[in-house]
């Protein structure tokens, strides 16, 4: 760590180096003995057996490729669905949040109802909405591609996900200095020229590390489809396996491990772009610098 | 709206279990997540690695992943215990990670320059944390801190869908499955009460913020 990451403490002198060096130690006694009990633990109860770690890691287990086979279906399927709610989400937040910087006070009110309405709904009520909800009441998507439930999950992430969208991209256009509209307005662009020309291109860049963990988020939420019906994406493929091999800590230990995977790559890529965009800010570009920060609210 | 208006009591008890995953789960978050972001900021580097660790593996597993392996994985190690416990248990884990984050952010946005002054100034290190540092962490902190508490407020019907039973979520499963009533004024119903929680909670924040925010 540079010397000053934190506020917490100044660069360390020989009396506090020695402090660190104890704790240090103290902290990796700590962490291995807490290793050790989970390991004696798991070991005690035939956790580690070949018998339910074959089929995820040994490729001469009878069971391997039927696993991997479920496995990939299930990542697949978790990226069609988070990649067209994702798209979706953007363009209809950015409907939303171009309606709310041009309407008028009067107009903006309905709009600011419906966004706080979808933002304070848990997103499994939404896909539930999406998923059963929809058909009841007439909406039938069974014909489209991917089936009824597919779109259903896909509606009920894009009604959740568009509205946060909606609001990353109003304060990217916020964040943006006032003269690039008054400049843009001056040479005779209409309202909405200088919106498409102008604005939004640069908060689209500026939001984009914000785009690029918002996917993250609708990533995990599609998981949620496990609780309402049947998709196949990845969490409900670990299930039929866990229910078929009878080996639960083994199955989730590498279905978490594969979300970490995809979601660590993408949270890193977030990190480069947003990194990338700091060194190439020009002067003239300074003032977009303090853009707001993404959008994580852990949902 | 009828179906609703007849199971009114079964809405109300749901609610009820529902504020109970919250304050649970609450309680839970905040002391895990502060012990966490202490880890972070921590001078020791190995309290450092294990709770960027820690962060990476729940901010990156999905909730229903953690609860899963919770209430499948832990019965396997011979931990026996009762959804609810199971249920409070995945979602305090997994938010944990998010309260870490928001906390360690908010004392790194404190600038360095603001130690060294309190500092040159002749206070201790103990009085610069008290009365320089701390005071203006947190408030940087509520922000994105209530952002994740709303969050887990709405995480909680994600425990209730996973099986706790009782709370808002399944009593509104339960009246459609069991007793035949149509999805959609059923989900209006747990839907409302799910805005019961989260709008007055969004208001509460938004007075704190108000008040507490510093210009920086």
């Amino acid at each position: 760590m540079s010397q000053q990451d934190t506020v917490l403490y100044d660069a360390q002198g020989p009396k506090a180096r020695r402090r660190t060096a104890i704790g240090t130690a103290v902290a990796v006694l700590a962490l291995i003995g807490l290793a050790v009990v989970v390991i004696l633990r798991l070991a005690e109860q035939n956790q580690f057996s070949m018998e339910r770690w074959g089929p995820l890691i040994n490729p001469a287990d009878e069971n391997f490729a039927t696993v991997w086979g479920l496995f990939g279906e299930g990542i697949r399927n978790t990226l069609i669905a988070a990649v067209i709610a994702m798209t979706l989400s953007i363009v209809l937040g950015t409907l939303i949040a171009v309606a709310r910087l041009s309407l008028g006070r009067a107009g903006r009110i309905p709009l600011v109802g419906f966004v706080e309405l979808f933002r304070g709904l848990p997103v499994i009520i939404l896909v539930y909405f999406g998923v059963r909800v929809l058909p009841d009441v007439g909406v039938d998507l069974r014909d489209w591609p991917g089936g009824q439930v597919l779109w259903g999950l896909v509606i009920g992430l894009t009604a959740y996900n568009m509205v946060i969208f909606a609001e990353v991209l109003r304060a990217g256009v916020a964040s943006l200095p006032r003269g690039q509209r008054e400049g843009a307005l001056a040479t005779g662009l209409t309202n909405g020229q200088t919106m498409r020309i102008i604005l939004l291109p640069q908060a689209f860049r500026v939001m984009l590390p914000a785009i690029i963990s918002q996917l993250v988020v609708v990533l995990k939420d599609t998981s949620l489809v496990t609780f309402i019906a049947n998709y196949d994406e990845l969490l409900s493929q670990g299930e039929s396996i866990r229910r078929n091999l009878d080996n639960p800590i083994q199955t989730f230990v590498v279905v978490a491990l594969i979300y970490i995977a995809i979601n660590y790559a993408l949270g890193r890529l977030a990190q480069y772009v947003q990194a990338r965009q700091a060194r190439a800010a020009r002067p003239a570009e300074k003032a977009t610098e303090g853009a707001p920060v993404p959008v994580r609210d852990g949902a | 709206m009828d179906p609703v208006l007849e199971n009114l009591d079964s809405y109300v008890a749901g609610f009820l279990v529902s504020l109970s995953i919250i304050l649970w789960s609450l309680l839970g978050s905040l002391l895990l997540g502060l012990l966490i972001a202490a880890c972070r900021v921590s001078p020791v580097p190995p309290l450092r690695a294990f709770g960027s660790f820690w962060v990476t593996t729940f901010r990156n597993t999905p909730l229903s992943v953690v609860l899963f392996a919770c209430a499948f994985g832990l019965p396997e190690i011979g931990i026996n215990r009762s959804f609810f416990f199971f249920g409070v248990l995945g979602l305090v884990l997994y938010t944990s990670a998010f309260v870490s984050e928001a906390v360690r952010s908010g004392i790194n946005s404190v600038s360095a320059g603001q130690a060294e002054a309190a500092r040159s100034i002749g206070l201790s290190f103990g009085q610069g944390l008290r009365y320089v540092v701390l005071p203006q962490a947190l408030r940087t902190v509520v922000p994105p801190l209530g952002s994740v508490i709303i969050a887990m407020f709405k995480n909680s019907a994600v425990v209730g869908a996973f099986g706790v039973g009782g709370d808002l979520w399944s009593t509104g499963q339960t009246l459609v499955s069991a007793r035949g009533y149509e999805t959609l004024p059923i989900f209006i119903g747990v839907a409302i009460g799910f805005l019961l929680i989260t709008l007055p909670a969004g208001a509460v924040l938004q007075v704190i913020e108000r008040k507490v925010a510093i210009a920086r």
